[in-house]
């Protein structure tokens, strides 16, 4: 019998799936020219559900005898997904109408993947865990290869596909090892099994659970898709998976390592380190060749992936909440930098993806390049922007916890990152303009585009809120 | 002057000035930074006016617990009241000298410049630790922008140079800051310089602040990326970079390392004065050899900062006044080269110095002026230079009379590069038609360079003015410090009335090399 208190617990998802069903009536019937009405409605959608988070709250924090968790932890991550897959599809029509008609199922399968990733980090058990990670996977790969005759599209959605189902393998044996070795798969009852010390079965399964998040995180080794996904996926969708999908992942991952694997806390976090150290590393390092600006993007996500690990390396509250600060600040420098991306258009309305034409644009539009130069100097971590801010926390967890070394060796690595961010920054400011760009983006793209950049900007006036919102988030795991 | 926030105020109005100038025409923006510059050099006037010299340590304090885990709190002590009038004086300056050579992107430009004006101000003031950090940092934005847009042929791996390097320098000081934050369970700056830290860990904390200054000062051998930048950069560029950005890894040892690590800058001082001997001879000694004007006086400056760490490591009262008196100097003094050198290179739109010669013929004023300036630079009695450095060499006699030694011959080398210098550009035949030709100084080349020129005199003749407000803050740093101070070597034996035979002697050959 299931309880109404559940229920509520569940509303926003309830909220999204009843709409998401709706609306994709609205699509079948309506054809392409609903395209307009089904994006708005879903954005409408996606706030609805924003809101019904503090019902969803007030009924957690457990419905489902514990397969569903509704705490404090889940609803901020499900703002910053929600409002990151708004921001998704408010982006999209312009890009799409340039090559035919923007199409109504692009917002609903968006929707359909903000379930999945709901789920995910409300998870309180791997079944659910994986039932939402696959919801949102099955979305993406039809996202990624959303542009039919586009051969780059349809290879990264394949690409996406073949990889993902592998990561999904891994993660599901690392999943069976965890249950025959400690009987169950709920997140306590394996916390519990595993608090009289982890043994040989278990801690292969733990093992192979990691690798499947890293995979979906996109944290070295298991990053090679995410460059090709990203440069073949539509841009607008490539906003998507730089955003939602990252924090559901990371949300999802710190949650695993924390509730569910919490007492062997000190096998996890070598492997957290080494990863974090890694994709700092590689993300840095071969970034730098990059001449295509989304595939930059994709090694730039790598590279913030690592960052945000260190504070879950951390493995105290103040840790993981600096990774959630981490993402909330990362999900906007992110959106508005893509926001950049997509506005550079040339004369026939064509997107431009190279590096290299992007010379002079502070010359041809000031207000762009301005933009633009922002979020690079903020990914970079350079102060007075807020990016500064959310190295900053994660280093800042890392030496609380006795993590020098690490903070020190990741803080060296992150001047290499920085050349490359500089790189664009040079080449939109110091050098002669080789290209022409379409003389206005649209409203809503600037909308969102300056909305980020003054939150980049003055962040710091956030902190407080911030703080106290990323500590509540990280006290309802442990 | 009670409770009203000027300090706020004066970063208020440069920011206000840059916003302005990003959305306005070229003359209008030149227009608003000189006057948004002018105004706070009122407002550094009104500061020091205000100032009340020997009173609180800390005046003009404000916070504002605005940003969660640290604070807006500003504060000045009379170090800082130094260095933010050296600042707000260059400030007006530099929009001068820019009024006519930057014709691109001015509005970008004077932006950045006022910019570059709100985080010196900010820096010197700070009294977060975390605050101080993020204004230290953020200058690299503007300064990166002005070389890279602005600067010569080879800007952009000058402005990469500068950036990588100096960011490496200075995030290794952030994690140490974390650390100490953590540990003292405070981010504000009066707390953590009375805070005593572990003698075995304050080595590492020294280490990784070293890290950031020494690259910021810059000292041998991480000062590559100075001469780099000072070349490419525009003329004001080199002024703002030589006069008030290295003096920020001054303001950083006297501010930090000093007082929060006593017993690691004791331990650790030898080593200073090693890196600070070889800046002195070695950076001369390239500045005789090179053929570049600008690349010529950057040498210069490395080589004077070397006078600068000298004085503050010897941990007394002369030393460390003789190093802020070196620091306000070379600010004034080397900004002024480079406006002189600048002068010249709109002229002929060269910086190689034989193109010029027989300068003192066609263009006499400035001849003089550059005269007074390469003067002051040499340290000769009278000008600003001459007061520092005497006090820093007299400081480090009484701890090491070898530094002393080796870096008195800094002076001498001092002077052969200068004099070189004006020989080869103000005396001899003219050589060159072109460099014959050029039009001596213009009514606004001369009301850039009066300024400078009287407060360098000023500076030489009354330096009291400029000691005063500085006397308690740095009898106070001498005392956190005496603890720890190293043991002379020069066996002063003050008021003796006979010293002993071998006393006598040392002191006699040290004087020998003064002169």
């Amino acid at each position: 019998m299931i309880e109404t208190a559940s229920l509520l617990a569940v509303v926003p998802e309830l909220i999204l799936t009843v709409g998401g069903l709706a609306l994709m009536l609205v699509a079948a019937f309506g054809g392409d020219g609903s395209a307009r009405l089904v994006n708005w409605l879903s954005v409408i959608v996606l706030a609805i559900a924003g809101v019904s988070l503090s019902c969803s709250l007030a009924h957690g924090p457990d419905a489902f005898d514990g397969l569903y968790r509704a705490d404090a932890f889940s609803a901020f991550a499900k703002a910053l997904i929600y409002g990151a897959a708004a921001a998704a599809i408010l982006l999209a029509p312009r890009f799409f109408s340039v090559g035919g008609n923007p199409r109504p199922e692009y917002p609903v399968l968006i929707l359909f993947a903000a379930i999945g990733m709901g789920m995910m980090v409300s998870a309180g058990d791997m079944l659910t865990l994986y039932v939402g990670l696959e919801m949102n996977s099955l979305a993406s790969y039809v996202l990624a290869s959303f542009m039919r005759q586009d051969e780059r599209s349809s290879e990264a959605g394949l690409k996406y596909f073949v990889l993902g189902s592998l990561a999904s393998g891994i993660l599901l044996y690392g999943i069976s090892l965890l249950y025959g070795f400690t009987g169950s798969t709920a997140f306590d009852g394996i916390a519990v099994a595993l608090g009289d010390g982890v043994s040989k079965g278990e801690l292969f399964g733990l093992v192979f659970v990691l690798a499947g998040l890293a995979f979906k995180i996109s944290a070295v080794p298991f990053h090679m898709w995410t460059p090709d996904v990203y440069e073949g996926a539509p841009t607008p969708v490539t906003t998507f998976f730089a955003s939602a999908p990252k924090v559901a992942a990371i949300g999802l991952t710190v949650r695993v390592a924390i509730e569910a694997l919490g007492p062997a806390g000190l096998d996890w976090q070598q492997i957290v380190i080494f990863v974090a150290l890694a994709s700092i590393l590689f993300g840095a390092v071969a970034a730098i060749g990059q001449t295509n600006i989304k595939r930059l993007m994709a090694y730039s996500s790598i590279n913030n992936v690592g960052f945000a690990l260190i504070g879950l390396a951390a493995g105290t509250p103040a840790g993981a909440a600096a990774t959630m600060s981490y993402m909330a600040i990362y999900v906007i420098m992110t959106i508005g930098g893509f926001a950049c991306i997509l506005q550079l258009r040339d004369a026939d309305g064509k997107p431009v993806e190279e590096i290299a034409k992007l010379a002079g644009l502070s010359q041809s539009r000031k207000g762009l390049a301005a933009a633009l130069a922002i979020f690079m100097f903020s990914m970079a971590g350079i102060p007075p922007l807020f990016g500064f801010w959310a190295k900053f926390l994660v280093f800042d967890a890392a030496v609380a916890s006795g993590l020098t070394a690490l903070a020190a060796f990741g803080i060296a690595m992150s001047v290499i990152g920085a050349f490359y961010y500089l790189k664009i920054i040079k080449t939109m400011y110091f050098d002669e303009p080789v290209a022409t760009y379409e003389a206005k983006g649209g409203p809503v793209e600037n909308i969102i585009l300056t909305a980020c950049a003054v939150v980049i900007v003055l962040g710091y006036l956030l902190n407080p809120t911030l703080d106290q919102a990323s500590a509540a988030a990280a006290a309802s795991l442990f | 002057m009670d409770g009203f926030p000027i300090l706020s105020l004066m970063m208020a109005v440069p920011m206000a000035g840059a916003i302005a100038c990003l959305f306005s025409g070229a003359n209008n923006a030149r227009w608003i930074a000189l006057i948004a510059t002018l105004v706070d050099f009122v407002l550094g006037i009104v500061l020091w006016m205000n100032f009340d010299q020997g009173g609180l340590q800390w005046q003009f304090q404000e916070y504002a617990p605005i940003f969660g885990r640290f604070a807006w709190a500003l504060g000045i002590d009379g170090i800082a009241l130094m260095l933010i009038a050296l600042t707000v004086f260059l400030m007006p300056i530099c929009i001068g000298a820019s009024w006519n050579a930057i014709n691109k992107r001015v509005g970008e430009y004077m932006a950045a410049f006022l910019f570059m004006e709100v985080l010196m101000i900010g820096v010197f003031t700070a009294q977060d630790l975390y605050l101080f950090y993020i204004m230290f940092e953020a200058g690299l934005i503007p300064m990166y922008l002005i070389i890279g847009i602005w600067g010569g042929a080879d800007r952009i791996y000058a402005s990469y140079k500068f950036f990588l390097y100096t960011l490496l320098g200075s995030v290794l000081m952030l994690i140490a800051m974390m650390w100490m934050v953590h540990e003292a369970g405070s981010t504000a700056i009066p707390v953590l310089m009375a805070y005593n830290f572990d003698p075995q860990i304050q080595t590492w904390l020294f280490l990784a602040f070293f890290a950031s200054f020494a690259v910021k000062m810059p000292m041998w051998p991480v000062h590559t990326w100075l001469p780099d930048a000072h070349v490419q950069a525009p003329t004001a560029g080199s002024v703002i970079l030589a006069g008030v950005l290295l003096k920020m890894g001054g303001y950083g040892f006297i501010r930090f390392s000093l007082p929060m690590f006593p017993e690691a800058s004791a331990q650790l001082a030898p080593m200073v004065w090693g890196l600070s001997m070889v800046a002195v001879v070695y950076t001369s000694l390239v500045a005789l050899v090179q053929s570049d004007m600008k690349k010529l006086i950057a040498y210069s400056s490395v080589a004077h900062m070397a006078i600068v760490t000298i004085g503050l490591f010897a941990f007394n009262q002369a030393g460390i006044e003789g190093a802020m008196m070196v620091m306000l100097g070379h600010g004034l003094v080397s900004g002024a080269l480079f406006l002189c050198v600048g002068v010249i290179y709109d002229r002929l739109h060269t910086r190689e110095i034989a193109r010029y010669g027989g300068l003192s013929i066609n263009m006499p004023k400035y001849a003089v002026l550059f005269l007074l300036f390469t003067m002051a630079s040499v340290g000769l009695p009278g000008t600003s230079n001459f007061v520092g450095e005497f006090l820093s060499l007299m400081g480090i006699y009484q701890v090491s009379t070898w530094a002393a030694l080796i870096c008195t011959t800094g002076i001498i080398l001092g002077a052969a590069y200068m004099l070189y210098l004006y020989r080869r550009i103000c005396y001899g035949d003219q050589v060159n038609a072109d460099a014959a030709a050029m039009p001596d100084l213009t009514g606004r080349e001369i009301w850039l360079l009066a300024p400078i020129t009287a407060a360098v005199l000023w500076m030489g003749v009354y330096p009291e003015s400029f000691l005063a407000p500085m006397r308690s803050d740095i009898r106070a740093l001498e005392a956190r410090l005496a603890p720890a101070a190293p043991a002379g070597d020069s066996n002063i034996k003050m008021g003796a009335p006979k010293p002993t035979g071998e006393a006598h002697h040392e002191e006699a050959s040290a004087h020998g090399e003064a002169h």
